[in-house]
């Protein structure tokens, strides 16, 4: 999987989460759960879509690295880089 | 012959207006059945009917605006009176109550149009998006019949972006607010619990569990609340004509903000017998639908009690107002490290505010903040939770 590749899946289930905002024009490095006003809730069932489209576990003690998109993107990367 | 009639959806609603009917005349029906669609100011609420029978014909027709009440449809073999769940509330002008003030965000261009719940689910089952549709129902609604229009290839064209009606909301929340102040006499007490506990059980426990398995400090909160309700049956409850009158169940309203505004509380029924794994599961769901806009009107009529918690985000504390005819709210601030004294050492501890408003006519506040301490002592033993 590419980064592009990630980055697609990212972004989409993003959309799913706040589907009124254009989640492809983010900015990289702000914060999601402030750009996107996003609660615990919708932060776990991201995580939860995550690991169950990309067949990787997120440990709770990792969350802080998906605080941004472009960090999120790196930590997924990562994990798959490992686990492929 | 029994009547299926307009809900009231909490002490806020005094009309509705019919959608759409999701069963024909000569349909049979069993208690739980979604009949029907009710667009109020809480969005487009599914109806579910409380007894088994058959459609034997409508009496209001899509679009119509009635009150709280009126006879909708008559149902065949079922009992005379009351079909559809009316929740007896004294007669005040009235409205929804948020537990605090609802988030209402600016209208965004791409504002979402009003969609029942059925025709939601309809679209997605097919991979229609809604955004492509416009609405033929009130208010230029999406319907069930419009995404099968649009599934069947025969769709109109783009819709303008519905937005929210913020003035609506508005009117709305003033009269629930001045309904609540002007009645119900609020005495509120605050204590601050140590959580470190709970999250050090709550981290543990979330280690070894899949994403889909693990639970939020929420469910803790909600369990601990609702445990402590079994030992102070006068926080939960309604306040009516004839006074206060104790809930037939633990029936926990969870405010749940609404993206693109506004601020609901249905209801996580029997709370107190739920597994934490049960609790968070409901807790999920409801999150879930209550922002789809696919909550059944039981959910709004139940609660018992309103419970509020602010998150990861905001402040550290919520003084929140009665949703009537209930009689209590507890608030749950943000969690925070603070010094805290152990023994006579100091340590940095994270720590929550946790509140409670409660209606002076049905309680004390001796016997508040015996309830709020021990929702405290709950949360020192997240194991028995």
């Amino acid at each position: 999987m590419t980064r592009d590749d990630i980055t697609a899946v990212l972004i989409d289930e993003l959309g799913q989460i706040a589907p009124e905002t254009d989640a492809s024009r983010l900015d990289p490095n702000a914060e999601l759960r402030e750009e996107l006003d996003i609660d615990s809730m919708d932060f776990l069932n991201l995580v939860t879509a995550l690991s169950e489209r990309l067949e990787i576990d997120i440990p709770e003690i990792d969350y802080p690295k998906l605080a941004t998109l472009g960090h999120a993107i790196d930590y997924l990367a990562q994990r798959l880089g490992g686990t492929a | 012959m029994g009547e299926f009639r307009m809900p009231s959806l909490g002490a806020d609603m005094e009309a509705g207006t019919l959608v759409e009917w999701l069963k024909r005349p000569g349909d049979r029906v069993k208690r739980g059945d979604i009949v029907a669609v009710v667009e109020t100011q809480k969005g487009a609420i599914e109806i579910d009917i409380f007894e088994d029978g058959v459609i034997e014909r409508w009496l209001v027709e899509p679009g119509t605006t009635v009150p709280v009440g009126t006879p909708l449809a008559l149902i065949a073999g079922a009992q005379p009176a009351v079909v559809a769940k009316v929740l007896e509330v004294p007669a005040a002008p009235t409205a929804p109550a948020p537990a605090a003030p609802p988030r209402v965000e600016p209208p965004l261009a791409a504002g979402r149009a009003r969609t029942s719940p059925a025709a939601r689910r309809l679209a997605s089952e097919r991979g229609i998006a809604l955004a492509g549709l416009s609405g033929s129902g009130p208010g230029g609604a999406i319907l069930f019949a419009d995404v099968e229009r649009a599934a069947a290839g025969a769709g109109p064209g783009p819709a303008l972006p519905k937005r929210l009606d913020l003035k609506e909301m508005r009117r709305a929340i003033a009269a629930a607010m001045a309904r609540s102040k002007r009645e119900i006499p609020h005495y509120y007490l605050s204590t601050t619990v140590d959580l470190t506990r709970s999250l050090g059980w709550l981290e543990a426990a979330n280690a070894t569990r899949s994403p889909a398995q693990r639970l939020l400090l929420a469910a803790l909160l909600l369990k601990a609340v609702a445990c402590a309700l079994g030992a102070a049956p006068e926080f939960n409850g309604f306040f009516t004509a004839e006074g206060f009158q104790p809930g037939s169940g633990i029936h926990i309203g969870t405010a749940i903000a609404i993206r693109g505004g506004g601020l609901i509380a249905p209801a996580i029924r029997d709370a107190d017998k739920l597994s934490l794994e049960d609790l968070m599961a409901r807790l999920r769901d409801l999150v879930t639908r209550a922002r789809s806009g696919a909550l059944r009107s039981s959910e709004l009529s139940d609660p018992t009690i309103t419970v509020t918690n602010l998150g990861e985000r905001g402040v550290e504390a919520v003084f929140g107002v009665i949703y009537p005819p209930q009689v209590a709210l507890v608030g749950f601030g943000m969690p925070v490290e603070r010094p805290w004294a152990i023994g006579s050492e100091i340590a940095v501890r994270r720590v929550l505010t946790a509140t409670l408003a409660a209606d002076h006519r049905a309680s004390d506040g001796h016997r508040g903040a015996l309830f709020l301490a021990d929702i405290d002592h709950r949360l020192q033993s997240p194991e028995t939770l």
